[in-house]
């Protein structure tokens, strides 16, 4: 099996997964997690991925932001960005104030101090924190915690976010207003975005695309576009229809694992 | 895709603003400083109060003769008195720097030890459990072997000090290695920390805790490791509280002995309370430390 990392041919791919499987172990006691995943995400396109426990979500993430090896297939990236990553938890350094930790990214490329500084109190005016600086993460409520992590990742300067259900563990209400958020930084920021959720609702919200994966192994079984028009509210009916018809083929896909 | 307008984002601003206000809201308690201070030290020295009223009564049942146990205004008075003459401060100076030297010895050769257990898996099978052994081992069991070594020096109690403490920093630095959330090096590297980077940036700030704790029990270590050297390797020039305890029993001069013991119990309370400082700063950067205990 071969794995390469490639820059996509076209310009019109900002991340290219071209047949990507991944095994967990040997012989006997091999698993197979993903299963010749091609999947092409668009500059400027929200792409998110449904799916059912054990469907390789987060794996395919972990691949695709180079902290874990495809076992073969090929991953490509734009310009060989590194795509920045959020996960479920904020992952804030807690020993690190809320400036110190957007400010790590910055530090690691070696920007001078006062454009770090700069840099920070802009990506917190962005996230609606710029008051909150000096505050310590375990001083915050969840969803500010949140939104500093995507300051933290948003200072890498990446065009390709990658999220795996960054607001899985957060109230209704917040995640309505994050939700608001992070459409208006994409749309703003002209960002690709890969993300991941079991939150059908979440997707239909979110993505101009919803793609569906099956479970053991991980295999894109649909693929839909959504033409809702945006700004869109998670309780409008059309909303509703796309996550009713998205869950429909996913209880299908999990029923066959019943049987 | 990206569409032109999205929501109002006036009323998004004031929604955030406002849930942000509500969650945060009641977090920040204000106790006065010397509220504080009052509420911790009166436990202290109630307790205190008992201990040495306990003592006068034992002494005035006549349950030993005086001259084997004295009562405490008498072992006040001795106090003061080797307060103001140079032996006691003399034998203080010896037995700090013995500790200090032994403890930054031992601290680094611990935090080296400890770190390249902690990276490499070949010298963690080999020595990893070795250490651990090391630290099981009652150091007052060392001399015998130290003597031979090294006969009745200070080498001696050096190195047995250093095989007391090292052992104990090393199991703080490995166990905090282990035990950094592997969610926060998944992060670290996804922000670009990467070999070194990762360790300044990720590694050693997640394991402070766990290190600061091991350097408190080394310093608990060889500070008894010292004491009991002290005692068993008398007979150099240098007079060290140690010393003064042996010839303090030796003279049957029990004020002496109560008062040098008082002093090696405060040095080690100081001591304890540094780092117990220490290690409550770090809780509380961590958001870690129990609010409603505090």
């Amino acid at each position: 099996m071969t794995s390469t990392t490639t820059t996509p041919q076209s310009t019109t791919t900002a991340v290219a997964l071209a047949g990507v499987t991944k095994v967990y172990g040997r012989g006997a006691n091999a698993v197979l997690a993903l299963d010749g995943v091609s999947l092409d995400v668009a500059p400027g396109e929200f792409v998110c991925l449904v799916g059912a426990s054990g469907c390789g979500k987060s794996t395919l993430l972990n691949l695709v932001a180079g902290l874990d090896r495809p076992s073969g297939g090929q991953i490509g990236l734009a310009g060989g960005a590194n795509p920045g990553l959020m996960f479920q938890e904020p992952a804030l350094f807690p020993w690190l104030t809320v400036e110190a930790n957007v400010e790590v990214p910055l530090k690691l490329r070696g920007l001078p101090r006062a454009e770090r500084r700069e840099r920070v109190a802009e990506l917190l005016r962005t996230v609606h924190l710029g008051e909150f600086g000096r505050k310590r993460p375990h001083e915050l409520s969840g969803g500010m915690r949140q939104r500093v992590a995507l300051a933290r990742t948003l200072a890498l300067d990446t065009p390709v976010l990658l999220m795996d259900e960054p607001f899985g563990a957060l109230d209704a209400m917040t995640r309505d207003i994050l939700h608001d958020e992070l459409e208006r930084i994409w749309s703003e920021r002209k960002l690709s975005v890969l993300f991941v959720t079991h939150n059908v609702r979440e997707a239909a919200r979110l993505a101009d695309r919803i793609i569906l994966l099956s479970s053991r192994p991980g295999r894109i079984i649909y693929s839909a576009e959504v033409d809702i028009p945006r700004p869109r509210r998670i309780d409008s009916p059309e909303v509703a229809a796309i996550a009713a018809e998205v869950t429909e083929r996913l209880r299908t896909e999990v029923g066959r694992h019943g049987q | 895709m990206a569409s032109d307008t999205l929501t109002s984002s006036t009323r998004t601003d004031a929604q955030i603003s406002g849930l942000d206000a509500l969650e945060i809201a009641g977090r920040d308690k204000e106790v006065s400083r010397g509220a504080r201070i009052w509420a911790g030290t009166w436990p202290k020295l109630a307790a205190l109060a008992i201990a040495i009223a306990a003592w006068q009564l034992v002494v005035w049942s006549g349950w030993k003769p005086p001259y084997s146990l004295p009562g405490p205004l008498e072992v006040g008075r001795e106090l003061v008195g080797q307060a103001q003459g140079p032996q006691l401060w003399e034998g203080l100076l010896t037995t700090l720097r013995r500790a200090a030297v032994g403890y930054v010895f031992s601290v680094a050769v611990g935090l080296l030890l400890g770190l390249a257990v902690a990276r490499s898996t070949v010298l963690r099978a080999a020595i990893g459990s070795m250490i651990t052994a090391l630290q099981t081992m009652p150091s007052i069991a060392w001399f015998p072997l130290a003597i031979l070594l090294f006969e009745l020096s200070e080498k001696a109690i050096f190195f047995v000090v250093v095989l007391g403490a090292a052992p104990s920093i090393a199991n703080g630095v490995i166990s905090g290695v282990d035990y950094v959330p592997p969610l926060l090096l998944r992060a670290g590297r996804n922000l670009g920390a990467r070999g070194l980077n990762l360790y300044r940036y990720v590694i050693a700030p997640a394991a402070l805790p766990a290190i600061v704790a091991g350097l408190k029990q080394g310093w608990a270590f060889s500070w008894r490791s010292l004491m009991a050297g002290e005692l068993i390797v008398v007979g150099i020039s240098q007079t060290s509280l140690g010393a003064q305890l042996t010839y303090s029993r030796e003279l049957s001069d029990a004020p002496w002995l109560l008062s040098t013991m008082i002093v090696i119990l405060v040095l080690g309370l100081v001591v304890d309370a540094a780092f117990g400082a220490a290690d409550k700063a770090i809780r509380r950067r961590w958001g870690v430390l129990d609010q409603a205990g505090q």
